[in-house]
């Protein structure tokens, strides 16, 4: 007899351990918070999907998360959202980008999956088919935070002294500042019954090309759900479409027998770049595993049985 | 064992009642394209390449779904979209929501080769074509009679559906169609993919692969299909190049191309047994098709659809063009 499990993250990336308290507090108590949630709607029987939702919902909704409010900006100042969402035992799935004004991608992203005969939807349609349906939305300076507008300066300002510089590193006082680089939130549930699902969102890369889609909303890369397994990646999102992340750990699992834990460490250690890319996962059996190759990962997961961790980074 | 080969495709999914005359023009482009290729091939162009120049080929000839003679939007504009891998390094370019660019697959290879993304849409993509100084069109440009036409009948079809995913009951106002095939739900006569792609593998064993694309007759503007998607329309690695077309949803639920290249990395299938694998058993309910090379220099064509507009060619002189099983 197997039970629920359910992990969540808040971004894979070069998080210093020296994270200031006033940045680190807010996030590993939202980390808790979205983990209450989770395991309350599971624990209330809520299928996996509804699970995965509302988790992220709640990031996107949370302003120190890459993701809905608090979502980095592009090139241009603005913000671009991207979501995509998977059930694993009908591999139903849905996903858009290229949203200002939509509060919450992550349910667009499910409607675009019910309500459309279609899986992805992007830009200006997208936008018009949320209000077609009534979507909640709302001015696009609501996702814009004063964070989001320094680290988007300081990006601009390490690019120019990348391109200048000669010397191997740029001087440390112009060294991205560690959280500049997170990218995603994400969520996967699996109930008692083996249902399993995954539910990915994101405003991107901070300074990226308008109209640069990222791994999040490409299913198979940032999010990926069958029978056995549901993932969701985060990190540096050219790496991980290259490496069909997602999909591979599940693929491990089909196709070479390995387990959930393996698997997971075996795309993350050994098919990506070191330093681009962590992910949680679960498995139809109840299991989780939330392996990066990154400094740290904003993570935390509960299964059934009692156990439940939340944390930054590595634990050893 | 070993050398070059090449395989292209218009699309799988054919309608049984398209007339001689079209069949004949289909296989006269696949088989230029595929001349094309080997020419290339021959004097030593590399695969991604080669790939990318049978695409602009296909993309330029009115006859396929992409680039010119692009299916439409509900709107009748043309939204197209592409993807090219490059499996040495897989390296990746993908383009969607394309409306002036003469060259969508040129664009995909431009994002890859001169961007620090591997993914542009829309306005954002059409603002890098411009800086990059590519070909660039007014939208009518890729709008063809035919698919004027076409367009008409599917909105035809859809006003007698309530329900997209309920197949007709003998869909009365629609194309003169006999057939009760149908992809996406809706009758092949107007809504077969013909999609486009290629893939290659070169002297060197570089495997390569691109898809090109106008995406669904009718379709919401904004929607994105399998064709950008990598995994799912497009895939390369060390080991094959792969390329797939039907229906979009059932691709991108399978990662299709990817799968192809998974089974033989995590199975040690060969590229045989890797494409009748993921064709008999990845697309469920689903109907597509795919052609794919290795690095041994092999090529197949698998398709659960009926029929697939293809060719490929290897560099003992094998060639075949075929439309049907």
């Amino acid at each position: 007899m197997v039970g629920w499990a359910i992990a969540l993250h808040g971004g894979a990336g070069d998080i210093p351990i020296d994270l200031p308290d006033e940045r680190r507090i807010p996030r590993e108590t939202a980390l808790r918070h979205c983990l209450d949630l989770g395991v309350s709607a599971l624990k209330s029987g809520k299928p996996p999907l509804d699970v995965a939702e509302l988790v992220v919902r709640e990031l996107e909704n949370h302003p120190d998360f890459n993701a809905g409010k608090g979502s980095v900006l592009t090139t241009q100042g603005t913000v671009e959202m991207e979501a995509s969402i998977m059930e694993g035992n009908t591999k139903r799935c849905g996903a858009v980008s290229g949203l200002t004004t939509v509060v919450n991608p992550i349910s667009l992203a499910r409607l675009v999956m019910e309500k459309t005969p279609h899986i992805y939807l992007a830009f200006d349609a997208a936008e018009a088919f949320a209000r077609a349906h009534g979507v909640e939305t709302v001015d696009p300076s609501h996702f814009i935070t004063p964070e989001n507008i320094a680290r988007l300066k300081q990006a601009k300002e390490f690019n120019r002294v990348q391109l200048d510089y000669t010397a191997p590193t740029p001087p440390k006082e112009l060294e991205n500042s560690g959280d500049s680089q997170i990218g995603t939130v994400g969520c996967v549930a699996v109930d008692s019954a083996g249902n399993l699902a995954s539910a990915t969102s994101t405003g991107g890369y901070v300074n990226k090309m308008v109209g640069r889609i990222g791994d999040t909303p490409v299913i198979g890369a940032g999010t990926y759900a069958n029978h056995l397994c549901a993932v969701s990646a985060t990190g540096k999102g050219e790496e991980i479409i290259r490496g069909t992340v997602a999909r591979d750990v599940a693929a491990l699992m089909e196709y070479k027998g390995l387990s959930l834990t393996e698997a997971a460490a075996y795309v993350v250690h050994q098919s990506v770049p070191r330093g681009s890319c962590g992910l949680v996962a679960v498995s139809a059996k109840g299991e989780v595993t939330m392996p990066f190759n990154t400094t740290g990962m904003f993570r935390a997961c509960a299964t059934e049985d009692g156990h439940s961790e939340i944390a930054i980074w590595p634990n050893n | 064992m070993g050398g070059w080969a090449i395989a292209v495709h218009g699309g799988a999914g054919v309608d049984p009642n398209l007339p001689a005359e079209r069949q004949e023009d289909a296989k006269q482009l696949l088989t230029r394209c595929l001349n094309l290729g080997i020419v290339a091939l021959r004097s030593n162009v590399s695969a991604i390449d080669v790939v990318e120049l049978v695409i602009r080929e296909l993309e330029t000839d009115p006859l396929f779904n992409s680039g010119r003679g692009s299916a439409l939007t509900e709107k009748g504009t043309v939204e197209m979209e592409a993807s090219i891998m490059d499996g040495t390094k897989r390296r990746c370019g993908a383009v969607s929501g394309i409306t002036t660019v003469k060259n969508p697959i040129s664009l995909a290879r431009l994002v890859m080769d001169k961007s620090p993304h591997s993914y542009l849409a829309f306005s954002g993509a059409e603002d890098f074509a411009r800086k990059q100084g590519v070909e660039i069109v007014d939208n009518d440009y890729f709008v063809t009679d035919d698919n004027v036409g076409m367009l008409k009948l599917a909105k035809e079809a859809n006003s007698i559906l309530f329900d997209y995913r309920i197949p007709p009951m003998g869909c009365a106002g629609a194309a003169a169609t006999d057939s009760p095939i149908q992809m996406n739900g809706l009758p092949i006569s107007i809504y077969a993919p013909e999609t486009v792609g290629c893939v290659v593998v070169d002297g060197e064993g570089r495997c390569a692969a691109g898809t090109s694309t106008g995406g669904l007759m009718n379709k919401m503007m904004g929607r994105i299909g399998d064709s950008p998607l990598i995994g799912a329309g497009t895939y390369a690695s060390e080991l094959c190049g792969v390329s797939c077309t039907g229906e979009g949803e059932a691709i991108i639920r399978a990662t299709l191309a990817r799968d192809v290249s998974a089974v033989m990395e995590y199975k040690g299938l060969n590229l045989q047994e890797a494409v009748d694998y993921v064709i008999k058993h990845r697309l469920d309910e689903g109907f597509a098709g795919l052609i794919a090379v290795s690095n041994k220099g092999e090529v197949v064509c698998g398709f659960n659809s009926n029929g697939m507009f293809r060719g490929c060619a290897t560099e003992d002189g094998f060639m075949e063009v075929a439309i049907w099983e």
